[in-house]
């Protein structure tokens, strides 16, 4: 190529381009955590990646074009019409998988450094061997958790947790093994066995699957969170492999901040990580709850009762859960709003921190089907409204609202905050049944006397309901 | 550089993650995991250092499909992300109100 701007590999040079490219990195996060320079902040990041990826092919000796182009057409070519074709309800998956390529790369890279190092007669410094191998397996484990995080979300195999009997066993013995194998090879490094080394990359995948397949779809965003920040550490420990400064600055960046923001998914859902990767949730419902099975006395409306006690309000507040975002009835339920609103209704929506599969999945859904930005309101604004609200209509959110949460100690959900439906005047619930939401426990809302049942489908209901108010 | 200058490296870079991204609305959750998401994609790097020096057929295949891989990793996560955020951009109302542009 350009013979007289080739870089020295670790150069002065290459490393002041990759500081400026992982400062960029650092500056486009910073800038995507307020909504007013988020998108910039992601087309800075990019530029740095730009710089960065430059940099590289920029460096003294790099050759083999024809793959490097190959390799870059496949994954620009993929990546591309991916990202343009998914819907919106299918993003979490989406960046499931995209994580999951990110994980593969890290492992594939590690396996070549390994055989590169026997090739040269073995002897790899322990500096470069022990980050390889961490890479190698949390690379592994990044690329098979996330697909069958993806697999779940997608429907492809049941969201119900899966598990074999003995599992916790299973997965212990195959952690000690290939820690084992590890050690093993880091101990041997003056004659690393390749074969050794593959066994710990089947082992790893093995125990990817292994984890995540006994956890729940609704866990799923957690999972994936913290899978990101993984594939973040192991892409930093492929940069001390190679001594790569770029490599380790994102790959931390990524790992330190992925972890923050998993454990912020999961105070909001009330749940201990250790318990998402452990429980197998469903399978130990806590706290026998009592009553299943009996029957409650509820009120169950149609939606033309619905939509007369919609009409005739001042104002309505709309809380929209997992079930709206798996009913797709998005855009049925700004019909309901239009059709109100036309009518001189005050209409808001009452986001709850964890609504929709991940934080945020929900304003996301609804900002595409233009629901406008400053309706959107968080649970600790809308709160303090719900008393003066003449009715909340909740639409598919389930444990987001349950009281017990505030009033009942004992509750496995005790001190989760929710959306406090029940202070409003009357309150409306679209749901399939009376089944119990993901908490596995009963709703005490739907039994209060102010809380009117619509049993239906989110998305049938809502244009029921909006076809109706436009008739009234 | 070291191999200590590279802990010390990880050890700050690993502070400014937890700063960064201190204080986040909910509603940039998605985005901003979709973003991180995509800068891991940086291992594309290494897949280009194992092909660009490799010299062995297998280290060819791996390493390309490792270039590819991280590929789709960045360009995938990072138009994703832009389509999220596009979607809180403010769109024109439909009243015809002729509105002066507010750009700088």
């Amino acid at each position: 190529m350009i013979a007289e701007a080739v870089l020295k590999p670790g150069g002065d040079a290459a490393t002041a381009l990759y500081i400026v490219a992982f400062s960029l990195f650092i500056f486009g996060v910073k800038q995507g955590t307020h909504p007013t320079t988020a998108k910039r902040g992601n087309l800075i990041a990019a530029a740095g990646m730009v710089v960065a990826v430059v940099t590289t092919l920029l460096l003294d000796g790099i050759g083999n074009w024809g793959l490097i182009v190959l390799g870059l057409a496949i994954g620009s070519a993929v990546g591309f019409v991916a990202s343009i074709r998914v819907q919106m309800t299918a993003m979490p998956q989406m960046v499931a998988l995209y994580n999951g390529v990110g994980g593969g790369a890290v492992a594939l890279i590690a396996w070549s450094e390994i055989r590169h190092g026997i090739s040269l007669g073995g002897d790899i410094p322990l500096e470069e061997l022990i980050p390889t191998l961490f890479a190698a397996v949390v690379g592994s484990v990044s690329f098979w958790g996330s697909n069958i995080a993806f697999a779940k979300l997608q429907d492809l195999i049941p969201t119900r947790p899966l598990s074999v009997p003995g599992q916790q066993v299973i997965n212990g013995a195959l952690l000690v093994a290939v820690v084992a194998a590890c050690v093993d090879i880091a101990v041997n490094n003056g004659d690393p066995s390749q074969a050794l080394f593959i066994g710990i990359l089947v082992a790893a995948a093995v125990l990817g699957n292994l984890v995540v397949l006994p956890i729940g779809g609704a866990d799923m965003p957690v999972v994936i969170s913290l899978l990101n920040a993984f594939t973040g550490l192991s892409a930093a420990a492929a940069g001390f492999a190679l001594h790569n400064v770029a490599l380790i600055v994102a790959g931390t960046l990524v790992g330190s901040s992925g972890t923050i923001l998993t454990l912020e998914m999961a105070t909001a859902m009330n749940r201990s990580v250790a318990n998402i990767l452990f429980a197998g949730f469903g399978g130990a419902p806590a706290g026998g709850a009592g009553g299943v099975g009996e029957e409650r006395p509820h009120t169950s409306i149609g939606p033309q009762d619905a939509a007369i006690k919609l009409a005739y309000a001042d104002s309505v507040v709309i809380v929209p859960g997992y079930g709206l975002a798996v009913a797709q009835a998005q855009h049925a339920i700004k019909e309901v709003a239009d059709a109100l609103e036309k009518r001189g209704v005050t209409v808001n929506y009452a986001i709850h921190p964890v609504a929709g599969r991940m934080p945020g999945h929900m304003n996301v859904l609804l900002a595409e089907a233009d629901v406008p930005y400053e309706q959107l309101k968080e649970m600790e604004e809308i709160n303090p409204e719900l008393p003066r609200t003449d009715v909340a209509v909740v639409v598919g959110a389930n444990d987001v609202t349950n009281p017990a949460a505030k009033n009942d100690p004992d509750s496995p959900i005790a001190g989760m905050p929710i959306i406090e439906v029940s202070e409003a005047n009357e309150v409306i619930v679209i749901k399939r049944s009376l089944s119990p939401g993901f908490a596995g426990i009963d709703n005490d809302l739907f039994y209060e006397p102010n809380t009117s049942m619509l049993f239906s489908d989110a998305k049938a209901a809502a244009g029921e309901i909006a076809a109706e108010i436009q008739n009234l | 550089m070291s191999v200590m200058t590279e802990v010390t490296i990880f050890v700050l870079a690993a502070f400014v993650g937890f700063e960064v991204i201190s204080k986040v609305p909910t509603t940039l959750h998605t985005p901003l995991m979709s973003q991180t998401n995509a800068i891991h994609g940086i291992v594309m790097l290494g897949g280009l250092i194992v092909v660009g020096y490799a010299n062995d057929p297998l280290e060819y295949v791996i390493g390309t499909i490792a270039i590819a891989f991280g590929t789709i990793n960045v360009v995938g996560g990072f138009m994703v992300t832009d389509r999220m955020l596009g979607m809180f951009a403010r769109k024109p109302k439909p009243k015809p109100k002729a509105e002066g542009k507010a750009g700088k």
